[in-house]
């Protein structure tokens, strides 16, 4: 039989019924949502969803969001930043009480996903909100694949998942850009930076960088003069106005 | 039957008199930005506006000649096809009357064509008798580049993807031709009170 | 204005591909340059989707959703390899 092999055709993606079971404050601006999503398969690490709300008028707004949780979570979790004078955030972040609706559809996204088969060492870079689909990584990784992540916060208040990461310990290097904190390094995340937290190119690691356009540039330029190969280097750019 | 979110009304759509919102738009304060590209940057010393095509002589204006011209200030309301309306935007801006003055043709369209590649058709009736301009000011303020700065097309009679940003010329044709979004099923003409989004509406 | 890359792009394509787009490869037709498609440049705050090469700003592709119906325009692209 001629090399048949079964392509990655992917069912058709459908908008589906999510409602809110739960919410979990992260930070001052951000919360997590934990969904219940009917007929919900599964996802890869670092991918995202769409979701899609209507206003009684008819009115649709349609955001992306990447997935929070872990594949093996055993739950789906979306953590939204609010954005100031955003019309989907407001709505996800102070709006949405339990067991409200509203449609989603995924997962989504195969370029910038991982998984553990793929083996590591990891290495992840997130600015702001980027570190959601990195945590779904970290989530994700088997205790024997080394992984660090560099992330890139404005001030120590907007630390996402706080707790969790302290728990990696020196795995995981965070840097403030708009605030001095004792003990934390503050300023963007540059060659230097990148050179003594990452690996080196030799341990030929897996590389993902999250953030805004601006944020994901500069990181994955400086990586490759670094030495890292550009196709370890694997990006996803959130607009200005962020996921 | 899309579910509803109880409580979404996304930014404020404020009311309108009927006769003032086409069909299937939806109102907005802001001003949404929407582009197909990178913003050009075209240095202001090397900007130019040309009529060229069915002309016996083409024409051009530099930025300083161009501004030079007659301009006006108008009000009027924009209908965007991804749904959005905003009422009495002030624009000011060089009717496209004045740049075709004296101008003798026997064609009856126009290609606008602008910095980044962006192309636009229309029946040159639509950018004559005061339908038109190009507009280098908005709200006041010289036209952000965000917004199609440093001068824009302004068609506002028709869906506003026929108001070509980073503009710098029109061609006159003896001949119709679609534009960028014309070639991928938006409408040839696109009255916004009609619904022309797409072909054959 | 959103300029994001092929990720972002992903939910709309799967509207009409069967296949994974963001880790096709595709060849630029204008500069020749090969790249997959999730790192390419994406403007989806449009009238429709544009795809642009990360190397050279040409249109790769275009995809416009009417109601009924989908426009893709792919001359941008002189092959596109996909799995």
């Amino acid at each position: 039989m001629a090399g048949a092999a079964v392509l990655g055709r992917l069912a058709p993606l459908k908008w589906r019924v999510a409602s809110l079971a739960e919410l979990v404050d992260e930070t001052p601006h951000a919360r997590t949502l934990v969904l219940d999503v009917e007929g919900w398969e599964g996802h890869r690490a670092g991918q995202h969803v769409d979701v899609r709300l209507t206003a009684e008028d008819g009115y649709q707004a349609e955001r992306s969001y990447s997935i929070a949780s872990g594949p093996d979570d055993g739950k789906l979790e979306l953590t939204v930043e609010l954005i100031e004078d955003g019309e989907v955030s407001p709505y996800l972040v102070d709006e949405l009480h339990h067991g409200d609706t509203f449609e989603l559809r995924g997962p989504i996204g195969g370029w910038f996903a991982w998984d553990p088969a793929e083996g590591g060492p990891l290495l992840l870079v997130g600015g702001g909100s980027g570190v959601v689909p990195l945590r779904s990584m970290l989530r994700a990784r088997p205790a024997d694949v080394p992984a660090r992540l560099i992330y890139s916060a404005r001030t120590l208040e907007d630390v996402i998942y706080r707790d969790e990461l302290e728990a990696l310990g020196d795995d995981v290097v965070l840097t403030l850009t708009r605030e001095q904190r004792d003990g934390i390094r503050s300023g963007r995340v540059d060659a230097d930076l990148l050179r003594e937290a990452g690996f080196a190119p030799a341990q030929e690691p897996r590389i993902f960088v999250c953030g805004p356009t601006p944020f994901v540039e500069a990181v994955a330029s400086e990586l490759v003069e670094l030495g890292h190969p550009p196709e370890r280097v694997k990006t996803e750019r959130f607009g200005p106005t962020g996921r | 039957m899309t579910p509803i979110s109880r409580g979404f009304r996304g930014r404020s759509r404020p009311d309108a008199p009927a006769d003032r919102v086409p069909p299937g738009q939806y109102v907005t304060d802001d001003f949404p930005v929407l582009s197909a590209g990178p913003t050009p940057h075209t240095p202001i010393d090397q900007w130019t506006f040309t009529i060229d095509g069915e002309i016996d002589e083409p024409r051009s204006w530099t930025w300083d000649e161009f501004r030079a011209l007659p301009s006006e200030q108008i009000t009027k309301d924009i209908h965007c096809v991804t749904k959005w309306s905003k009422l009495d935007t002030d624009w000011e801006g060089v009717s496209v009357d004045t740049l075709l003055d004296g101008v003798n043709t026997e064609a009856e369209y126009v290609l606008a064509f602008s910095d980044g590649g962006y192309t636009t058709n229309l029946p040159l009736e639509d950018v004559t008798g005061g339908k038109a301009w190009v507009a280098f000011g908005y709200g006041g303020e010289p036209l952000d580049p965000e917004h199609g700065g440093p001068a824009r097309l302004l068609v506002p009679h028709l869906y506003f993807w026929k108001s070509a940003k980073w503009v710098r010329g029109l061609t006159l044709r003896n001949e119709d031709a679609p534009g960028f979004w014309e070639q991928y099923g938006y409408h040839n003409y696109g009255d916004p009170w009609r619904e022309q989004r797409y072909w054959g509406d | 204005m959103e300029e994001l890359d092929g990720n972002g792009a992903a939910g709309r394509l799967r509207e009409v591909f069967a296949l994974e787009l963001t880790t096709a490869r595709g060849q630029c037709t204008h500069c020749g340059n090969v790249g997959a498609l999730g790192e390419a440049r994406v403007f989806m705050d449009a009238p429709g989707l544009v795809v642009r090469c990360r190397s050279c700003e040409s249109v790769l592709l275009v995809l416009v959703r009417g109601d009924d119906r989908y426009w893709l325009g792919a001359q941008g692209m002189t092959w596109l390899e996909l799995r």
